[in-house]
């Protein structure tokens, strides 16, 4: 239990020394778009705004632009890059009135990138790096776009795909091993890479929070997620294709996922977790009266820490790494990458653990809240206070 | 706008609805082909682990009894080895005490048995030399008498003489 305190308090420690280095990096240098922290810190806004005409003025100058720069690599996009000029460009689906559409993303930019209008079955033009209906003139059909569904294959999808992939070839061929081999010998290759992890899942995460009794039912989930984050996370530190997406710090990702954990723990959950929540058994009336509308909150507020937690997490390395680097550009010095390169050798390193640990960490949470929302109670008066925690 | 949503925290339905998709996807085939047996293997490794070890522990108790029981059974064995011994020197004693005296009383017999054959034989020559001695005796006296008794005064002095001899008391 320790050992997991300290794991705990690790991982919050890291997360605070990326989000503090990130507000700084955000502060210098981003300007409008500075994230989610940016709107904690009104000094953060000024600096931007002080900063926002030096930005343009530089731009007009052709010179490098760091928030852009940092923002693009970390936002979604409809083409991957690959090296120089090269680059994968990637279907757009869209779902309008009038029906299923598919192109490719190569007709929505010239060839200097810059967004041009294509005559599908409406005009879409990119706005902001969205792909939205417009109207003879080239303008923002407002009314037409809301009827606009973008099921495109992006970036973040294809990457997810490539992860998809990845997991279905290494597990499936894993589990084969076992398969072939029996149950009598010892664990070769890659099946023997995999089996601590799945055994760490199992014997750190599930039963523990879960119970022994219960954790199996919920491990394929609980494996799921852990291994699904964990490549993305790991896919996302890789620079070139095919990883530079970046799909566990995208809010979407995570969303999907927090949704997925919070629809498993509701339906999951038995009488006396429902009970707990509205009506606290050993309570006065008054304070159970008092005690549910904090409970309800407090079973959406659990999947939306998930989401952030996990989205913040990544996209704060990201923001971090990237920014090391840009350091060169921002210097116009070749010399600023002695100290700019190991700095981000050294935040890769750390992005490494981050990775593996945010991994853990939002699975462990969901075995948490599996495991309050199954566990039996029999000591009645005991656990009044136990449910606040 | 009076709040500008970041776009980094505004999620695309797009990717919503792949990652939807991947996930259950993963969830299904991985839960079935991938999960399934590899827990199972896992599981069954472990449970099969415990059971050897249990069954380990098993023989060795079982043997460790076994081992008691062979030596129970040796001293019992050792013990009735040396019962037998003792019983058949004791038997064989017997058996030649026994011999010994049946011997001994044999012999005791036989020479009982001779002594009385001996004296039977000693009484009967006797009375045989007995009877020849009287036979011989009342001839001579016969021969004797006759040749004496020959004249009545000597036939009525020795009458006389025997009959003074027998008292009539």
């Amino acid at each position: 239990m320790s050992f997991l305190r300290i794991k705990t308090l690790l991982v919050a420690s890291f997360s605070l020394l990326a989000v503090l280095c990130s507000t700084s990096v955000f502060a210098n240098n981003l300007a409008v778009d500075s994230a989610v922290i940016a709107d904690t810190n009104k000094a953060n806004v000024e600096a931007v705004a002080v900063e926002e005409p030096k930005v343009e003025k530089k731009k007009e100058e052709g010179s490098f632009n760091v928030t852009e720069t940092i923002l693009e690599h970390i936002k979604d996009d409809h083409s991957w890059h690959l090296w120089g000029h090269t680059s994968i460009h990637l279907p757009v689906i869209l779902k309008t009135s009038k029906g299923f559409e598919v192109f490719s993303s190569e007709k929505l930019v010239d060839e200097h990138h810059e967004p041009v209008v294509y005559k599908g079955n409406f005009d879409y033009k990119l706005i902001d790096g969205k792909t939205k209906i417009v109207d003879a003139n080239g303008n923002l059909d407002k009314e037409a776009s809301k009827q606009l569904w973008d099921i495109s294959i992006t970036k973040n999808v294809a990457s997810l795909f490539v992860s998809v992939f990845i997991l279905l070839v290494v597990l499936l061929s894993s589990a084969a091993a076992y398969k072939k081999t029996g149950i009598k010998t010892a664990p070769k290759g890659l099946q023997s890479f995999m089996e601590p992890i799945i055994l760490f899942v199992r014997d750190e995460v599930a039963v523990p929070n879960i119970g022994a009794k219960k954790a199996g039912k919920y491990m394929p989930f609980l494996l799921t997620i852990f291994f699904l984050i964990l490549t993305n996370n790991f896919l996302g530190l890789i620079p070139f294709f095919p990883g530079g997406a970046n799909v566990s710090g995208n809010i979407a990702f995570t969303m999907t996922l927090a949704v997925c954990v919070f629809i498993v723990v509701n339906l999951s959950a038995n009488k006396s977790y429902w009970e707990h929540i509205f009506w606290m058994p050993g309570m006065h009336w008054s304070m159970k009266l008092f005690l549910a509308p904090i409970e309800l909150i407090g079973v959406f507020t659990k999947p939306i820490s998930l989401m952030i937690r996990l989205f913040a997490n990544i996209t704060a390395g990201h923001i971090l790494v990237l920014s090391l680097i840009c350091l060169i550009f921002i210097f116009k010095t070749v010399f600023a990458s002695a100290i700019a390169v190991p700095f981000a050798v050294f935040i890769g390193m750390i992005e490494l653990l981050v990775a593996f640990l945010q991994a853990f960490i939002f699975t462990m949470l969901a075995a948490m809240y599996i495991g309050m929302a199954t566990e039996e109670h029999h000591h009645e008066e005991a656990h009044g206070e136990a449910a606040h925690h | 706008m009076l709040l500008e949503i970041n776009p980094l925290v505004l999620p695309d339905i797009g990717l919503v609805f792949w990652n939807t998709v991947a996930f259950l996807v993963l969830l299904i085939v991985l839960g079935k082909f991938a999960w399934k047996p590899i827990l199972k293997a896992i599981n069954d490794r472990e449970s099969g682990i415990e059971e050897a070890l249990l069954k380990a522990d098993k023989m060795k108790s079982e043997i460790t009894a076994m081992q008691n029981e062979n030596e129970a059974l040796l001293a019992k064995a050792r013990e009735e080895r040396a019962t037998l011994i003792k019983e058949a020197k004791e038997a064989s004693e017997k058996m030649v005490a026994e011999a010994k005296d049946k011997a001994k009383s044999e012999y005791d017999r036989i020479l009982a048995d001779a002594q009385v054959a001996i004296n039977q034989q000693k009484n009967a020559a006797l009375a045989e030399v007995k009877n020849q001695v009287g036979n011989l005796v009342v001839e001579v006296a016969e021969k004797v008498l006759r040749k004496e008794l020959s004249n009545k005064a000597d036939q009525e002095s020795y009458i006389k003489q025997l009959a003074d001899g027998v008292k009539l008391n």
